[in-house]
């Protein structure tokens, strides 16, 4: 017992002996995890920690879990806040099956080899995601305004006028429009991670397919589509961060209170009022940052979801 | 080498400012504001005119964004770095900063003298007793219209409600402008250019906002409830589409001639000169019936404290005592028309408009916006759910009636008048 323990430790002794310390592997790790910690990881817990937090006479006092209490539990809070959260599941639902669709349908036009101009539309459909959501806001702003938008004018040419409405004022449509303007702006992005998985699908596969008559949709539904699906994972995951953390185009286009009557409400825009206070409002770092803390817990849980349950399922193909 | 020679001119620079300063022994004075706008009104007029008057004080007025200017301003409190004088906006955040011992009392400055109680009720504490900011300008709702219109259709200024909607009708009727243009989508017009322009006429000014403050009067009370009830008559003389319409997009409405009535702050006039082609006239909010006591909303705006921790005491001091002169009141009302003086002291304007919305102090009771002074430092946030309401009741989502339940119901969660 005695000798074979020795035995062991004189190996693991010659053993780093011979492989000294790899200090160059921290040295190379030690930038990015610094900027990371510093910017993402404590400023994380700082949130975290705030939101156990009171202000009560000028001074911080520890009070447990009691924001997440008066959240939850005082009806000026929850409402709010239940009202944002049912706001923020519809916007992503407007983006999965509205953006993720689109995007997969002009992937698929894109890699099709007898579409001329493919640079052309590949960056004309990109480009609104590089704008910046203050122009987006504003240009649609600009283009829907019943006033002056070149939208009511345009739907008199063929006739819809009757069709029109303001639909950034009305409580019915206005997270509609917000959604699939939200959409526009992004569809770059499916659209371009899906053209990439069909472009990397090798010619071989393609060919067998054909070989043994499988060709056209039947090609796409029953080879490209299972091929392309861990992308297609990706990007809903990608959707639903983005969803659940999106702020700046409410903003931009209804302004903090996310008007009409709380209708266009998302939780960043709750978040934004309960932490910088709006107006006469006086921001409440506390309750902005519980806000902020359910947020992550939220986007947390999505995540999980989608690791354990959807990609571990996923089968990914080697060529 | 132009990198070069920038340093030079740099260090050059601060070589001889600090020089210069140490020499003359000047005591350099900056303003934090965050009204970006009047930069070249205060270079140009008021600091000279100061400056004249005492030499050895230089004044810098350093201004922030009007979004960040709050935030801001509590770093540089909170480092030592702020300004010795400080732009107050008005109650709870200067009061804030007041109690956080960032603003220093200065009731028994000279001159303070020269502004009513309602002027300086903005910056006070609750009791009155100390006064923190000198009160700069205030702001006046009524109504700006277009004359031309009006002369066109043989339209008399309306001084009754009846009277109002009257003219409503008949500018509807002949279908050239469009009555009125406000929008409900930014909320905040539908409030403070609706409800809180024509609702002290209902509440009677001063006297319903204090009974509301003491909780005396509840705003499903019939005085608070009736403002609510006109707004939403006035939907049908809105323009098209006004769901969706926005502020700009109102101004630009009214200046360039399509509409006929603006509900407006008097803010507005200095734009409005010099945008809209046609003459314009303005009156107060119409009373009930002719002859009745009208009441107008003279919201204390902006005002002027004095860093508690500046090194310039005196100088700073001898700063507020000009700004609560009326020699400034002068300079500064007739470089802005529209915010308005609030020294007792009448103050000689040249803009017609800005005369006219002036003048209804002398026949009008003021009061200032109901949603401030207290009420609003709960959650929910009464002004900010004024703006929603108001928004609500124009649209028809709510009724008169629900509005003022839902803002009633939410003040008293929080808010408990000391009896």
């Amino acid at each position: 017992m005695a000798t074979k323990l020795m035995a062991t430790k004189l190996m693991a002794a010659e053993t780093r002996a011979k492989r000294p310390i790899r200090w160059h592997v921290g040295v190379f790790l030690a930038p990015a995890v610094l900027v990371y910690t510093a910017f993402m990881i404590l400023p994380l817990f700082g949130t975290l920690q705030l939101s156990l937090f009171r202000n009560i006479e000028q001074s911080q006092v520890f009070v447990g879990l009691g924001n997440f209490r008066t959240l939850f539990g005082d009806p000026n809070w929850s409402v709010n806040f239940w009202n944002a959260l049912r706001n923020n599941v519809w916007f992503f639902i407007i983006h999965m099956l509205v953006q993720n669709p689109i995007g997969i349908l002009l992937a698929a036009l894109l890699s099709s080899p007898r579409l001329r101009f493919t640079a052309f539309y590949r960056t004309a459909i990109f480009v609104p995601t590089i704008l910046s959501f203050v122009i987006v806001g504003f240009a649609w702003k600009l283009i829907l305004s019943p006033i002056w938008g070149v939208a009511p004018h345009l739907m008199d040419f063929v006739g819809l006028k009757s069709f029109f409405t303001p639909w950034l004022g009305k409580e019915q449509y206005a997270l509609t429009a917000l959604s699939l303007v939200s959409v526009w702006q992004f569809v770059g992005i499916p659209m371009m991670l899906i053209y990439a998985a069909l472009l990397s699908i090798p010619d071989e596969v393609i060919e067998a397919a054909e070989c043994d008559g499988v060709t056209g949709m039947a090609q796409f539904w029953k080879i490209k589509l299972p091929l392309i699906l861990p992308s297609i994972g990706i990007i809903s995951i990608l959707t639903f961060v983005g969803n659940f953390n999106a702020f700046d185009l409410i903003y931009t286009a209804q302004g903090a209170l996310a008007g009409p009557n709380y209708s266009t409400d998302i939780l960043g825009t709750f978040l934004y009022r309960a932490f910088f206070g709006f107006q006469l409002q006086v921001g409440d770092p506390n309750m902005g940052a519980a806000i902020a803390t359910i947020m992550f817990l939220i986007i947390l849980a999505g995540v999980c979801v989608y690791l354990f349950l959807v990609q571990t399922r996923l089968r990914r193909y080697q060529f | 080498m132009k990198t070069k020679l920038l340093t030079a001119l740099l260090l050059g620079t601060s070589i001889l400012g600090t020089t210069g300063m140490a020499l003359a022994e000047d005591v350099t004075l900056n303003i934090e504001s965050w009204r970006g706008d009047d930069l070249t009104i205060w270079k140009d007029k008021l600091i000279p005119a100061f400056e004249a008057k005492n030499p050895g004080i230089k004044v810098v007025f350093a201004p922030s964004a009007p979004t960040e200017y709050d935030a801001a301003l509590g770093a540089k409190l909170a480092a030592g770095s702020a300004g010795d004088l400080i732009t107050c906006r008005p109650f709870d955040k200067s009061l804030e900063l007041f109690k956080k011992g960032n603003l220093a009392d200065i009731s028994s400055l000279p001159g303070m003298e020269n502004f009513s109680p309602v002027a300086k009720a903005a910056w006070q504490t609750d009791d009155a007793k100390s006064s923190f900011c000198v009160p700069m300008a205030s702001v006046i709702h009524g109504f700006i219209y277009n004359k031309d219109a009006f002369d066109k259709l043989g339209i008399k200024v309306p001084q009754t409600r009846d009277e109002f909607f009257a003219a409503l009708d008949k500018i509807k009727a002949d279908g050239t402008y469009i009555p009125m243009a406000m929008g409900t989508k930014d909320l905040w017009e539908a409030a403070t250019m609706g409800y809180q322009n024509i609702g002290p006429n209902y509440w009677k000014g001063e006297e319903g906002r204090l009974a509301l403050i003491k909780g005396e009067q509840k705003l499903t009370d019939p005085q608070w409830v009736e403002p609510f009830k006109e707004l939403a008559k006035w939907k049908p003389y809105l323009g098209d589409g006004f769901e969706a319409q926005t502020y700009p997009d109102s101004q630009n409405l009214f200046t360039l001639g399509r509409a006929a009535i603006y509900p407006a702050g008097s803010w507005e006039i200095g734009l409005f000169n010099t945008q809209a082609q046609f003459k314009m006239g303005a009156f107060p909010p119409p009373v009930g019936k002719a002859g009745d006591t009208c009441y107008i909303s003279d919201h204390t705006d902006i005002g002027m404290g004095l860093n508690a921790a500046s090194k310039h005491q005196a100088e700073a001091k001898k700063f507020l005592e000009w700004v609560a002169s009326p020699d400034f009141a002068t300079i500064y009302a007739n470089a802005l028309p529209g915010f308005f003086s609030l020294n007792s002291k009448p103050v000689k304007m040249e803009d017609p408009l800005a005369q006219e919305f002036v003048s209804w102090r002398g026949k009008c009771k003021s009061t200032i916006r109901s949603t401030y002074q207290i009420l609003s430092r709960g959650t929910p946030n009464l002004e900010n759910e004024t703006w929603v309401e108001s928004a609500n009741v124009i649209n028809g989502t709510d009724t008169p009636e629900a509005a003022a339940k839902k803002l009633q119901d939410g003040l008293d969660s929080w808010y408990k008048p000391a009896k």
